[in-house]
């Protein structure tokens, strides 16, 4: 008999991450998603597997993340990456300039990352813009951006967790100054009723926001989403970045036989009203065609948008600015005992972010076991409907 | 950028609850408005009880297969305009069972589907003259099928007869015999070798226009049939 149940609210990357940590460790595991899995940020980012290097020289903290949860991924994930590392583009003097420091700061941080003239660069990625410079070879992949959380899911689900899609939150019920239950809405059946618990983790990323708010915490995260647009075709291998200071339209992440092209940065107050701004589109065009010029050309496939859970004070105006590191909140610090969140970070990160909050949970509920997940193969995706 | 009032007929099933039935919303949508978008759109503004699959936005995911006018489809790639329609009626696949609203219970899919064994990463066959990284063995990229159901909804067959194997699971089973990758293909061929193997097929090749990804099921089925016809005559005149 498991001597604490956590219960989980949000059904993305960190939440399935969080369920297959805290399952390990000994905890029975409830966690509830108001929609369907990874329907939130989740299966809508680029699918960049993160070397690291694309925040080594600003953002160190979070490239270091990168670099070591990218290595765990690979030997506990494998199947889930397409592993053709990546290239940071130099298309102008002065970024070919930066890329010194670039690999200097990418060896800092413990990123393999090698300069390639332009010749080799080319016969690597034949479509590449013939400006080209140089490049740096760094460990980027493609993930497969729903089916890779999936596998934590489905691992969770095997030792036990229970996983509710279509259960929506819609009331925190506390005792004393402790949130005892949460009460939920079955969105199959439209019955309603509550689920008890030791320790409650809001683990919903850009909504994280909005469920701090019904516990009547302030959790201070900024959904800030990015357009991104995928063209038919595969017109590069390897990850395809450019060598410059993170900006818009700067990264090709090639995904099964499509190219995915993003991003731009914004912040809004609300993650379920985004919005699609054409002009942001076109940018991914153009930004895109100079990496890459056969993006110009390529036939559209789709473009959406997705909301970055940044930590962040109000007031951020881009998003840009804002680290891409990720935080676990304890709400004691405000008075409520029992209801942690774990926010920011992204979806190289997970397993580390899950790390966190169960050293956490375990330390508030005095359970002191270490984190298995390093080195635990997870199953494949599909044992999530076996 | 122009918009407009679009209707949609929505699928609406609760369990418990009354008989399925067609509920009409209102949407207001634009050139970019996609179906998954006015769904959510649906979801936030007017009734956030429906539930639907979703993830990827962009076709690669296979979570949001449904059916858009009577066709097999991926919400997230169908722009309402384009569909021309002044009304949209929205419903979940077929030959699946409905857990509630557009949302189908897949785990009847991946019973068949795993049965294969198919490995989801292949070699990568784009730009083949193109020079392998050094570090890199070779260029690897996930398999084209997204696992999205939609052959199966589509497939004349697999309505008729749910013994059928059925397109996606005998589209796996082709890319393990056509490339085993270290697999034995010999078992997977006996298993397909039936009448709910790859000859239930009628050739209707429904799957094939249902298909978001260009796997062509329907062609992989028949290149099943012929290894199987090889392999009879091979045995036939023992070798």
């Amino acid at each position: 008999m498991a001597p604490f149940h956590a219960v989980i609210i949000g059904g993305g990357g960190t939440g399935a991450a969080v369920a297959h940590d805290l399952t390990l460790r000994g905890m029975k595991v409830t966690l509830v998603e108001r929609g369907e899995l990874t329907s939130g940020t989740t299966g809508r980012h680029h699918g960049l597997l993160h070397s690291g290097a694309r925040y080594a020289v600003k953002d160190k903290e979070s490239a270091v993340e990168c670099i070591d949860e990218n290595t765990i991924l690979r030997r506990i994930a494998p199947g889930s990456f397409e592993l053709n590392d990546g290239l940071f583009v130099a298309l102008t003097d002065e970024e070919a300039a930066y890329s010194h420091e670039l690999v200097e700061a990418c060896h800092e941080c413990g990123i393999p990352a090698r300069r390639l003239t332009r010749e080799e660069a080319l016969a690597r990625e034949p479509n590449l813009n013939p400006a080209v410079k140089l490049a740096v070879q760094v460990p980027d992949a493609t993930m497969d951006a729903m089916r890779m959380p999936l596998r934590f899911f489905a691992t969770a689900k095997h030792n036990g967790a229970t996983i509710k899609p279509y259960h929506e939150v819609v009331d925190f019920v506390r005792r004393g100054n402790a949130v005892s239950a949460i009460r939920v809405r079955d969105h199959t059946s439209n019955k309603e009723y509550e689920i008890g618990g030791d320790i409650f983790i809001n683990a919903g990323g850009a909504w994280s926001g909005r469920i701090g708010a019904m516990v009547g915490v302030d959790v201070p995260i900024r959904p800030s989403p990015g357009v991104m647009l995928a063209v038919y075709g595969r017109l590069c291998n390897m990850v395809v970045n450019r060598l410059h200071a993170s900006g818009d339209g700067d990264i090709i992440v090639p995904q099964r036989a499509l190219s995915v092209i993003g991003t731009s940065s914004w912040v809004v107050e609300d993650p379920d009203n985004l919005g699609l701004p054409e002009d942001h589109i076109q940018m991914m065009v153009k930004y895109g065609s100079e990496l890459v010029p056969a993006v110009r050309t390529a036939k559209f496939r789709a473009a959406w948008s997705a909301a970055r859970p940044l930590i962040g004070p109000r007031g951020a105006d881009t998003g840009r600015e804002l680290s891409r590191t990720f935080k676990c909140f304890d709400h004691i610090d405000e008075g409520v005992e029992g209801f942690v969140t774990i926010t920011g970070g992204k979806a190289t990160t997970l397993r580390g972010m899950a790390e966190t909050t169960a050293n956490v949970v375990c330390q508030k509920l005095g359970f002191p076991v270490p984190c298995p997940t390093r080195d635990y193969v997870l199953l494949p995706h599909t044992a999530y409907y076996a | 950028m122009t918009e407009r009032d679009i209707e949609f007929k929505v699928f609406r099933y609760k369990q418990g609850g009354a008989a399925p039935a067609h509920q009409t919303f209102t949407v207001r949508c634009d050139e970019n408005t996609t179906v998954l978008v006015a769904l959510q759109d649906i979801r936030r503004d007017q009734d956030g009880t429906l539930i639907l699959r979703h993830s990827c936005h962009h076709a690669s995911c296979g979570t949001c297969g449904m059916r858009i006018n009577g066709r097999e489809e991926l919400a997230c790639v169908v722009k309402v305009f384009e569909l021309g329609t002044p009304t949209v009626v929205v419903e979940p696949m077929r030959n699946m069972p409905v857990i509630s609203d557009l949302v189908v219970d897949m785990e009847p899919f991946y019973d068949r589907f795993n049965a294969a064994g198919m490995p989801f990463i292949r070699e990568s066959e784009y730009l083949e003259e193109a020079e392998v990284a050094e570090g890199l063995e070779t260029y690897m990229r996930c398999e084209n099928c997204i696992e999205c159901n939609l052959c199966v909804s589509a497939c004349p067959i697999m309505g008729t007869d749910p013994t059928y194997i059925g397109p996606a699971a005998l589209a796996a089973t082709w890319r393990v015999v056509e490339e085993p990758r270290g697999l034995d293909s010999r078992p997977l061929l006996d298993w397909v070798d039936s009448q709910n193997g790859c000859w239930r097929c009628h050739v209707a090749y429904e799957c094939n226009e249902a298909c978001p990804s260009g796997v062509l099921p329907g062609d992989k089925i028949m290149s099943l049939r012929r290894e199987l016809t090889k392999r009879k005559f091979r045995r036939l005149f023992g070798r």
